[in-house]
């Protein structure tokens, strides 16, 4: 029994963590599918989500909900930024220099949070009192409820935006025919802001999801994001259920591996297996094939 | 052909080879004029990176790949040769050779499949890989002494006398480095070069002209692991000490700026990116407070004024200029 | 000399070439028309390697060759060009020739870095000879040029220059004059004239049908993946299935 409830533990721990992975993933590729590169900056929304958190409750004063929902809302705003003043005035297509653009905004924006917030690790309360209860013989902070089920409402919003709002189709749309889409007359320039927008808060929220139970710096969202990101590639990049599917495999995979095999190389085995997969089934588990 | 356009079509014609020896001459000599060993290791700083971003610029410059994990092929080359000489006490430039060579074949097993894989896929692939090899770093202390770093690495030396100060480093580095750089020159002006530069900017017209694209991208992937490996370990050898923050992602990222900077598809311009970074720390004063903010401008900056890196950007603009007065001229 | 035999090529269970045989001659041009989605540059892109066909062969003086990577087509003396360009936009002029010659050129690994004289030297006689072809094709002048900045009349000369430069047996034109004023596809329209009189054999993939009209030894017409006739130019012209292929969608769209 007592080895059923550990079990169950490592499924809650990776299932946590691959939520917060899917979210990242999620921004990866709204991203992708808008302007076919891979955003950089997406692991800095993750850091900035979590610092806007801190500072709304700590420095500003607000209750949690408020908060919250600044937070992500910052996030977002930060998203439209980084894109219109980052990578609207470059004027090339190519997509090695504009992923080189993305390494540089991120640079930058690590800078400007380690100025303002400083070095030091800080800590952010959870969304509710964290007494823990008890589900399927495993403990469970309030916390990691939250995520599961912020991280499926954030999930169906996306998919209920994709699907029902005009903004929705347009940049789907765009993804899968940019020249045509430009050709009807859609606004692209606008559309990639606002999947900049999108992708900011789907950072910002996974980093004030995750950083009560990680803790906060400037650079906590690099491993996060990279993870993230590689969630997006193991689940295809650009379906997404694949994406999740990614982000919570991946999750689970690395909760198992530190509680069997080791915690002390449990990188190592995500990032394995990853390249594993790579080396195997290129396109991910539900990605579309080679034309 | 008068006598003065003689001598000007000469320097023309071996431009290059002039370049290089002009370089060698001043690197010969600087020593004569800059004795002060802190100058003199920065100079070698230079030197050491220079040979890692000359490797990494035909990859990323030259063939269009990307790479964000070269930083680990450094690591293994540096921990390599630390092991190596340190541990088993092999004579450094044996252990240098060897690691190189093991780091290549490395690269060749990490390069088959990845290099299927395009852009966003390799660059994740390389990411892994340099997680991966800083995670083992950090964790397998018996071997690597951890996070706290490995200590006790020999000098070099040569016909018995050891490389351990900045001028006799100075000596060994710097030579080695115009080796290096003038095979890279040799090798962008071969067939091979001209191939890769073909298969960055279409690889389908490339494949039907007869380039082996998936061939000629794991050689340079190989030769840029070699170079990165060579470059680990003279570092090892230089500081005596390594230690896992050197080869984190984020020095990926830093090599990666130096190859950028100066310019995709310019070997110059590597030379140029490595020692603006490296020296930017040395003349201003409040740069380690912002020194992420200016890293980041600068590549910002640079890949909006100039999408190819500025050293080409320059070339490439200077060019054209030159092109469009003489059009003038003859009509 | 280039013979196809029951080509087949499905995509996702939808055929796009549906058992295709017919031959290029030696010495002749070999038309290959055809209304959009008729499977023309399927077909190209299986003689070339870029697509791999389900059924069928396509075999050059007996040898099969449908089956090799598209990097060992031009080993074979096949050379082409492509239906948008596909040239290499920040090399110069000379180098996007001499890349046509990479076939020749010396793409050992330790001789590229050493460059001992020997290579130098063949370096430089690929040089000399992608420069005559830059006189034929009237680039000279425009040898340093990046191809980026040229006018896409240039360019398609150069995309010639490249394809011819290597002394190739049989070529591959797909649309060469899509783009192009009058003037300048007639002159074009001269030049594949004069590739077929020094003895190449051509395969052309043309829409503009004074051209097509103009050059052609053989046509070969394809509609929805079938080949649906074939034979000299006059015979094509008053073909009613053609008439049929091409009037018919011209009503719809009309």
């Amino acid at each position: 029994m007592q080895s059923f409830n550990d079990f169950m533990q490592f499924v809650f721990s990776g299932l946590t963590n691959g939520s917060v992975y899917a979210l990242i993933a999620l921004g990866f590729c709204v991203v992708h599918n808008t302007m076919g590169i891979v955003n950089f900056t997406q692991v800095d929304f993750v850091s900035f989500g979590g610092m806007l958190l801190y500072t709304s409750l700590f420095a500003v004063g607000l209750p949690m909900p408020a908060a919250f929902l600044g937070a992500i809302f910052g996030a977002a705003l930060a998203g439209m930024l980084v894109e219109r003043v980052g990578i609207r005035p470059s004027k090339t297509d190519n997509h090695l220099v504009l992923i080189f653009l993305t390494i540089g905004l991120s640079i930058i924006l690590r800078g400007i949070m380690k100025i303002l917030w400083g070095k030091n690790r800080m800590a952010v309360p959870p969304l509710t009192a964290d007494k823990p209860v008890h589900i399927l013989g495993a403990t469970v902070l309030p916390q990691i409820i939250w995520i599961l089920l912020l991280t499926l409402i954030a999930v169906a919003v996306l998919a209920w935006f994709f699907r029902c709002t005009s903004m929705g189709l347009c940049m789907r749309g765009v993804a899968s025919n940019p020249t045509a889409a430009a050709l009807v007359g859609l606004n692209v320039n606008r559309i990639k802001a606002v999947s900049f927008a999108i992708a900011g808060g789907l950072g910002g929220l996974a980093g004030v999801l995750i950083t009560p139970i990680t803790t906060l710096s400037y650079d906590v969202g690099v491993l996060l994001g990279l993870k993230g990101f590689a969630a997006a590639i193991l689940g295809g990049f650009g379906s997404f259920p694949g994406v999740v599917l990614g982000g919570l495999t991946l999750g689970l995979l690395e909760s198992f591996s530190a509680a069997y095999f080791s915690s002390a190389y449990k990188d190592v085995t995500a990032f394995g297996i990853l390249l594993l997969v790579l080396f195997i089934k290129p396109q991910g588990f539900l990605g579309k094939g080679r034309h | 052909m008068s006598a003065k356009d003689k001598i000007l079509y000469f320097i023309w014609l071996h431009r290059t080879g002039l370049t290089v020896g002009a370089l060698g001459l001043v690197l010969g000599f600087y020593p004569l004029f800059q004795d002060n060993p802190y100058f003199l290791g920065i100079s070698n700083l230079i030197g050491i990176y220079l040979i890692v971003t000359i490797g990494l610029n035909l990859f990323i410059g030259y063939a269009g790949q990307i790479s964000l994990g070269h930083a680990g092929f450094v690591a293994l080359g540096a921990y390599g040769s630390a092991i190596l000489t340190a541990d088993l006490g092999w004579n450094p430039w044996l252990a240098l050779i060897i690691v190189a060579l093991l780091v290549g074949l490395a690269a060749l097993l990490v390069g088959i499949p990845t290099l299927r894989l395009s852009g966003h896929y390799l660059a994740m692939a390389t990411l892994g890989f340099n997680i991966v090899i800083y995670t083992i770093l950090i964790q397998w202390d018996k071997i690597t002494g951890g996070p706290s770093g490995f200590a006790g690495i020999p000098p070099l030396s040569v016909f018995g006398m050891p490389i351990d100060d900045e001028l006799r480093f100075h000596y060994v580095i710097w030579p080695l480095a115009i080796i290096f750089l003038t095979l890279a020159l040799n090798l962008v002006r071969s067939g091979l070069g001209l191939g890769l530069a073909a298969l960055a900017q279409n690889e389908t017209a490339a494949s039907a002209l007869g380039i082996k694209v998936s061939r000629a991208k794991i050689q340079v992937f190989v030769l840029s692991a070699v170079l990165a490996s060579v470059g680990g370990s003279l570092f090892a050898h230089c500081f005596t000490f390594v230690n896992p923050h050197s080869f984190s992602i984020f020095t990926s990222l830093e090599l990666v700026t130096m190859v950028v900077i100066g310019g995709l598809g310019s070997v110059w311009g590597s030379l140029f990116g490595t020692a603006l970074i490296v020296l930017m720390p040395e003349y201003l004063e409040f740069f380690e407070t912002y020194k992420d903010i200016i890293h980041g401008l600068i590549l910002v900056v640079v890949l909006t004024v100039f999408p190819q890196g500025l050293i080409s950007g320059l070339r490439d603009m200077a060019r054209l200029k030159i092109l469009q007065r003489r059009d003038i001229a003859q009509h | 000399m280039l013979s196809i035999d029951h080509l087949t090529k499905h995509f996702g269970g939808l055929p796009a070439l549906n058992d295709v045989s017919f031959d290029c001659p030696a010495g002749r041009i070999t038309t290959l028309i055809g209304p959009n989605g008729a499977g023309k540059s399927t077909l190209i892109n299986c003689v070339t390697g870029v697509l791999v066909p389900d059924k069928g062969s396509v075999r050059l003086e007996g040898t099969e060759i449908g089956r090799e990577p598209s990097y060992r087509i031009p080993y074979h003396g096949i050379a082409r060009t492509f239906q948008n360009l596909a040239l290499f936009p920040r090399l110069s002029v000379l180098e996007n020739v001499l890349s046509g010659l990479t076939v020749e050129a010396e793409t050992g690994f330790l001789k590229s870095i050493f460059r001992p004289p020997a290579t130098r030297n063949h370096e430089r006689r690929l040089r000399l000879k992608a420069m005559e072809m830059l006189d034929r094709f009237v680039l000279a002048g425009k040898a340093d040029w990046p191809v980026g900045e040229l006018s896409y009349g240039d360019r398609k000369r150069v995309e010639m220059a490249r394809a011819l430069v290597s002394g190739p047996r049989i070529l591959f034109l797909d649309e060469p004059v899509a783009g192009l004023n009058a003037e300048e596809s007639a002159a074009i329209g001269e030049e594949i004239c004069r590739l077929r009189n020094l003895g190449l054999t051509i395969l052309l993939v043309e829409h503009d049908m004074d051209l097509v009209m103009a050059v052609s030894d053989g046509i070969v017409v394809l509609d929805s993946g079938e080949l649906i006739a074939q034979g000299s130019p006059e015979e094509i012209r008053h073909n009613p299935k053609v008439i049929e292929a091409y009037l018919g969608r011209m009503s719809v769209t009309a």
